[in-house]
């Protein structure tokens, strides 16, 4: 297997703090390019005119849109860490937000390290002496120990089998075409090129769902991000704490009590919800232009479910269809919650149930009919595409494997477009195979031989 | 009788040949040993060099400064550029070859290498002295004295040839085998195994109806193995013929399975999979109603016939009944049946990177003891062999050589690291950097190596120097070179590619795959009168290195990253055992093989990342 243990020219990323919900977040970047790239997504100040061990406020950026606001620290060559440049990147600490910013960065050209790697480079550059090199060999040890493990949970869940049945495609993919190239003179047919292209476009698809279903992949791990929408007051952080069986959420009567960005995780039917209280909307007291409100339109536009809440007894039904207007607009799927229904004017929950028949109704402060709402919030998410038994991919490293698969069988499909001859496909392939095999395991070239030997008569 | 020699070689196929060639050029002196000095370079088994990936390996030999290309040029009877279709990585010379003629230009060459003595008998052990070679012992009892020894075997080490159901002791047809040497070896603590290859049977040319098979001819303009100017591209070819085998074939052949040493149990040496007999290409592969047949002449004045395609130890009734059904064939006589041959090798992976043992200093392999099959294979093993031995008594560093660098570093890099099962064959799937390893560079790539270590003469370095040179020249020139479209766009129309609005530059045609050089060059006159300046294989090398550039850059580029893996020495003495944290598999094969750099601790199966991250950390740089 060919992979490198200190690619010293990359520049490697990763969670520096525990992994789950903290206040902050640290993700640490280490590499020649770890400053630069980091400039690229940072809105502030120019971070490569900056000293080392230097603090700077601003936003990371993919494109227009803001991820997060953050703090950026500095160091640079040797005075780090790893003794390279070193970044540690402060976030707020949200495993979504977390692994948007990770993910933008392997976009940009980072790699996720490997475990223990830092502290290898950190070794590896002079920072530790062989005194204590003992101590850091069994750290690293543990480290991919607790990886193993990992992956060996994810692989029972369906994953190895999907990866390795493409991996046997993609070999016998190569073997057809190594086939080819080592045995020109003899009796056999090649693969067309045509059915060549027909294999890759389905491969293409494959990996392409897999990478989609990353983001799912995510929401299954860390939870389906959903958020309460509302007016302040309307009963957001009571209802999170009914939802919560009063374990956590701390409630007051005064708006806007509630921090920002307060998550919590809830098991309805198996499934994990992480509710994320939108205390943006607190700035307002007109919730269509809270959701006009930019941020918070990036808030709940990120969330794969929106409990819209409203207060039956503080919200008119023109203000109630512009919002559910807008909601709409959005394209997340949202339920439409009115609460407070036991200090509620009939006549008004007549007309509601009227226009909008689907709108449910509780007292939260009551506990009323929440049943009803985990049922419905259950409903919503079993029809939308979170059971659906396919793989899922979780991993990051998993995930980078898979796009730059993606692009080797991209750069397959170019050179089958170009007519270049097989010897340069069968480098791309190779690549593809080589991602792959990062996430399945060793994949050599004996594997296509043996192949070939298997299936084809070769040999004077 | 005998004086103190630097380097032993015991063995003169291919492998041995060039190790004595490369040791005795390299200054030191050297006895070949073989049992018969007729049977010098014997091409045993078909009479051809190179092939895909083979060919490869005969030009790396050559810029190295080894002979086995300017041999074949000056005994080939047939020369083509195999793949010529495809990529430049794929392009593969391959020859066939007089036989006899090869055999004889080795002999020449040997003869005329100063420091090379000649002693004909067999080499029945080694006298070691702690746990270090210093000599050889003859069968009739001479102790000869030498500082290293290069054993390059081939099958000879108890080899028992079977034809059906006879079998018996020999070295190859009407050779004996050779005794004493395994089990001396085995006796000092190495592993040994045993293979299996086989061979076809030769018939007599003037009994075969060549009307009925079809032709193939060599190249129309035939180019060589050879970067010197020594030899010259073939101005006369023999042609060779393809027929097929048909169902009347596979039945006679069947009949005689129940005598077949392969089915009965009686060989249990491991063939390669690639050069099946026939009657396993039938056995294995029922649905395949015919299988091709090379009908291959075995020199200039001889009307022999190499049968390729027909490997067989069948009764020797048997194959001449089913031959004799091969259309083309009906009335073939045959002049040697084909034979399979068991042998012993000791598994590679006792050995170091510059093909020394690991358990006794100065002694050396190379060829089939090593468990590869092939002349080409042989021979650039004996070539490492040979200048390892030459360095060692110079007391110099091993001259290695990176997966990178050539396929011999592959070949050699694949053998201490993985071992084999079967008989090792070179393919180019096997070279991870292929887009670089081609066989046009193989100068580019080793020449100046070669002339370091004082194997390649100034002269091979001079023409290196100058293509390299011209190259660059050219691929400057012809980034700047801008061509109008006035001039040129009539002539695109013709090649059936877009036309052009602006100047453009030359650069920018040659990467349009419907353009090489060659025509580019019609279409401008001056272009033309500038290119003609250079010679061909500049132009060629230029036009290959601007076609391919992206390709050829990422595939630098992962050379990069293997390398700071291969820059990361391990000492020799570490005590892998020592390491808790290793994984006990990783432990006993890292022990075992002792890898010379963290990249090939790497490719060792069996070593986890996790124990190279552990190493790693315990290497420190």
């Amino acid at each position: 297997m060919s992979f490198s243990i200190h690619e010293k020219q990359d520049t490697i990323i990763a969670l520096a703090t525990p992994q789950g919900v903290g206040a902050i977040a640290v993700i640490r970047l280490s590499g020649n390019n770890a400053i630069s790239l980091t400039n690229e997504v940072f809105k502030g100040k120019d971070l490569e005119k900056q000293d080392s061990h230097t603090i700077h406020f601003g936003t990371i950026r993919d494109g227009d849109k803001i991820i997060d606001e953050v703090l950026v620290s500095l160091f640079i060559a040797p005075k780090s860490f790893t003794k390279e440049n070193v970044v540690e990147i402060s976030t707020h600490g949200s495993s979504y937000i977390v692994n948007q910013v990770i993910k933008l960065f392997i976009r940009k050209g980072a790699r996720p390290a490997k475990p223990g790697e830092f502290t290898q480079r950190a070794f590896l550059n002079g920072q530790f002496d062989l005194a204590q090199a003992e101590a850091v060999a069994d750290l690293i040890h543990s480290d991919s120990e607790a990886s193993h493990q990992a992956a060996l949970n994810q692989m029972r869940g369906g994953f190895s089998g999907e990866i390795s049945k493409l991996r046997a495609e993609l070999i016998h993919f190569a073997s057809m075409i190594e086939l080819e190239l080592d045995f020109t003179e003899e009796d056999v047919e090649f693969a067309s090129r045509d059915d060549l292209r027909v294999l890759v476009e389905k491969l293409m698809r494959v990996i392409e769902q897999l990478i989609g279903s990353f983001d799912l992949g995510n929401v299954i791990k860390n939870g389906v991000p959903t958020v309460i929408a509302g007016k302040p007051n309307a009963g957001k952080s009571t209802l999170l704490n009914a939802l919560l069986n009063e374990e956590k959420a701390i409630v007051s009567d005064i708006a806007g009590t509630t921090r920002d960005f307060i998550e919590d995780e809830i098991n309805i039917g198996g499934v994990i919800f992480r509710f994320i209280d939108t205390a943006g909307l607190r700035e307002t007291t007109d919730t269509i232009e809270a959701i006009g409100v930019s941020r918070t339109q990036e808030k709940m536009k990120t969330a794969s479910l929106i409990l819209y809440l409203f207060d039956l007894g503080d919200t008119d039904m023109i203000e109630i269809s512009r919002d559910i207007n807008k909601l709409e607009n959005l394209g997340v799927p949202f339920l439409k919650v009115a609460n407070k229904i036991d200090k509620a004017d009939l006549g008004f929950v007549d007309e509601l149930k009227s226009k909008h028949p689907d709108t449910i109704f509780i007292s939260a402060g009551n506990k009323e009919n929440l049943e009803d709402l985990r049922n419905r919030i259950l409903e919503l998410v079993n029809l939308d595409k979170f059971r659906t038994g396919n793989t899922i991919v979780t991993n990051i490293r998993h995930y980078d494997s898979l796009v730059k698969t993606r692009q080797s069988l991209l750069d397959v499909l170019e050179g089958l477009d170009n007519e270049i001859t097989n010897d340069f496909l069968a480098m791309d392939i190779r690549r593809s195979l080589h991602y792959l095999g990062e996430i399945t395991g060793d994949i050599t070239t004996d594997d296509l031989l043996a192949n070939i030997f298997s299936k084809f008569c070769i040999g004077k | 009788m005998f004086p103190e020699y630097d380097v032993i070689v015991v063995g003169a196929g291919h492998a041995g040949c060039e190790a004595a060639h490369a040791a005795a050029k390299m200054g030191a002196k050297v006895l070949l040993c073989t049992m018969n000095m007729n049977t010098i370079a014997q091409m045993s088994c078909n009479p051809a060099m190179g092939g895909v990936a083979k060919g490869q390996i005969v030009r790396e030999i050559d810029a190295l400064g080894g002979k086995s290309g300017i041999i074949s040029d000056k005994s080939m009877i047939q020369f083509r550029m195999l793949n010529r279709s495809k990529g430049p990585a794929m392009w593969s010379p391959r020859s066939q070859n007089d036989r006899m003629r090869f055999a004889e230009e080795w002999r020449l060459a040997l003869e005329e290498t100063p420091n090379v003595d000649f002693w004909q008998e067999m080499v029945s052990g080694l006298t070691v002295k702690d746990k270090r070679v210093i000599g050889v012992r003859t069968g009739i009892g001479i102790e000869i004295k030498s500082k290293t020894v290069v054993l390059t075997n081939g099958t000879f080490l108890n080899g028992i040839i079977h034809i059906g159901e006879k079998q018996f002791g020999g070295g190859r047809t009407g050779e004996a085998a050779a005794k004493g040497i395994t089990e001396q070896l085995v006796g000092l603590g190495f592993e040994a195994g045993r293979m299996k290859t086989g061979t076809p049977p030769r018939v007599d040319g003037r009994s075969l109806d060549y009307t009925k098979m079809e032709i193939q001819h060599g190249d129309e303009n035939p180019e060589k193995f050879s970067y010197s100017d020594d030899t010259e591209p073939l101005k006369e070819q023999k042609p060779c013929w393809i027929t097929y085998t048909n169902k009347d074939v596979h039945e006679a052949l069947e009949t005689g399975f129940d005598r077949s040493p392969m089915f009965n149990g009686r060989i249990q040496g491991l063939g390669p999979r690639y050069c099946p007999s026939i009657e396993d290409k039938i056995n294995r592969f029922a649905e395949r109603e015919r299988h091709q047949i090379f009908v291959e002449p075995e020199g200039w004045n001889t009307v022999e016939i190499y049968v390729n395609g027909f490997s067989t130890s069948l009764p020797e009734d048997v194959q001449y009944k089913a031959i004799r059904k091969i259309t083309g064939f009906e009335n073939a006589k045959m002049f040697r049946p084909g034979y399979a041959i068991e042998y012993d090798f000791f598994p590679p992976t006792q050995l170091k990177l510059s093909l020394e043992t690991q358990l006794v200093e100065n002694l050396f392999f190379a060829g089939q003891i090593n468990g590869t099959t092939g002349y080409e294979e042989a021979a650039s093993q004996g070539l490492i062999a040979g200048i390892n031995a030459a360095r060692r008594v110079k007391e110099e560093s091993p001259f290695l050589l990176k997966r990178s660098d050539a396929y011999i570093g592959v070949l050699i890099d694949d053998l201490i690291n993985k071992g084999t099962e079967e008989p090792y064959r070179m393919f180019t799937s096997r070279a991870e950097f292929r887009l670089l390893l081609r066989q046009d560079n193989a100068d580019l790539r080793l020449t100046q190596l070669g002339h370091q270590i004082g194997l390649a003469d100034d002269k091979r370095l001079e023409k290196m120097l100058d293509k390299k040179n011209d190259t660059a020249r050219l691929i400057n020139d012809l980034k700047q070179k801008r061509l109008s479209p006035e001039t040129i766009n009539e002539g695109l129309e013709e090649f059936d590619t877009a036309t052009v609005k602006e100047k453009i530059t030359v650069e920018k045609l040659l990467k349009r795959p419907q353009l090489g050089l060659e025509k580019i060059m019609e279409l401008d006159h001056d272009l033309k009168d500038y290119l003609s300046k250079f010679n061909k294989e500049s132009r060629e090398q230029a036009e290959i290195q601007i076609k391919y550039e992206s390709y050829i850059l990422k595939e630098q580029q992962m050379v990069e990253k293997l390398n700071n893996m291969e820059d990361f020495k391990i000492p020799l003495t570490f005590d892998y055992l020592k390491i808790p944290a290793l994984s006990a598999e990783g432990k006993q094969k890292l022990n075992k093989i002792r890898p010379e750099t963290l990249g090939q601790a790497s490719r060792i199966s069996g070593v986890s990342p996790a124990d190279l991250s552990i190493l790693t950390v315990y290497l420190g740089r």
